[in-house]
């Protein structure tokens, strides 16, 4: 099996890039892939806690958890981006990790494929 | 043996009117401290190709701190060079826009820095392409 590696700069409200990318990932760990998944910029407010689920919003906490639940599922957001957008280590949802851009990059070196989906 | 993964990171947004391209320095520039999650001998070697509207991230006398207070994609272009990256800039989209060597930044001399940015046909870039691990856009 391999491993993925997945980057995305965009938005989770705004644009439907991360769903996407949730998608994409659901669908690799089904196949047994492992999947890394690195949010930096506008993307690292996919890690914050207590968003609350409206129809006309995309809305991605419940299938990360699931995806956390597998084991083959590892999301990292950008710490400085995170920061910088006033998003603390408290209000980082379950299961992900923070950490600076090498981490994205060591990722890639060990990736079967990397799919960079940029912001807008 | 050494492992070396090539990263490219290619640029084709303007510069300030998103994030992207600045990311695409931030993230090359990653590359110098990515060792620690790696095995001895294994490291990351990115080159940064500047084509289409990313040219303009090359400009000289970016005024980024003073307009918004914020540093300029020129001195992420500096430090990269500082750091000995490769930088290429595609010839055919500086002349579409009329951009001459002169306007550029192609060295970062002014801090210590001995690598300079190479203006080369799209050819040259696309043969770097391939011979890369992968391939990210901004």
């Amino acid at each position: 099996m391999g491993k993925l590696t997945i980057g995305c700069f965009s938005s989770l409200v705004g644009s439907l890039s991360l769903d996407f990318g949730v998608k994409l990932s659901q669908a690799a760990v089904q196949k047994g892939h492992t999947v890394d998944f690195w949010v930096s910029s506008n993307a690292t407010m996919l890690s914050k806690k207590g968003q609350r689920a409206f129809k006309d919003y995309s809305a991605l906490a419940k299938p990360l958890s699931e995806l956390f639940a597998t084991g083959k599922f590892k999301a990292t957001a950008c710490e400085a981006c995170a920061e910088a957008r006033g998003y603390g280590k408290e209000d980082t949802m379950e299961g992900w990790i923070r950490k600076s851009m090498d981490w994205y990059l060591a990722s890639a070196f060990s990736a079967d494929r990397v799919l960079l989906m940029g912001g807008d | 043996m050494a492992t070396i993964k090539k990263l490219a990171f290619v640029v084709r947004s303007l510069p300030y009117k998103t994030e992207a391209s600045r990311l695409a320095f931030t993230h090359a520039i990653a590359s110098q401290t990515v060792e620690i999650y790696l095995e001895d001998g294994e490291n990351i070697e990115p080159v940064l190709c500047f084509i289409g509207n990313g040219v303009m991230n090359c400009l000289k006398n970016q005024q980024a701190m003073k307009h918004y207070g914020i540093t300029s994609n020129e001195q992420h272009m500096k430090n990269s060079l500082l750091l000995d990256l490769k930088v290429m800039i595609c010839k055919e989209d500086l002349d579409k826009f009329g951009i001459k060597e002169d306007a550029l930044i192609m060295d970062a001399e002014d801090i210590g820095g001995e690598t300079k940015a190479q203006i080369v046909p799209y050819s040259e870039i696309q043969k770097e392409l391939e011979a890369v691990d992968h391939i990210q856009l901004f």
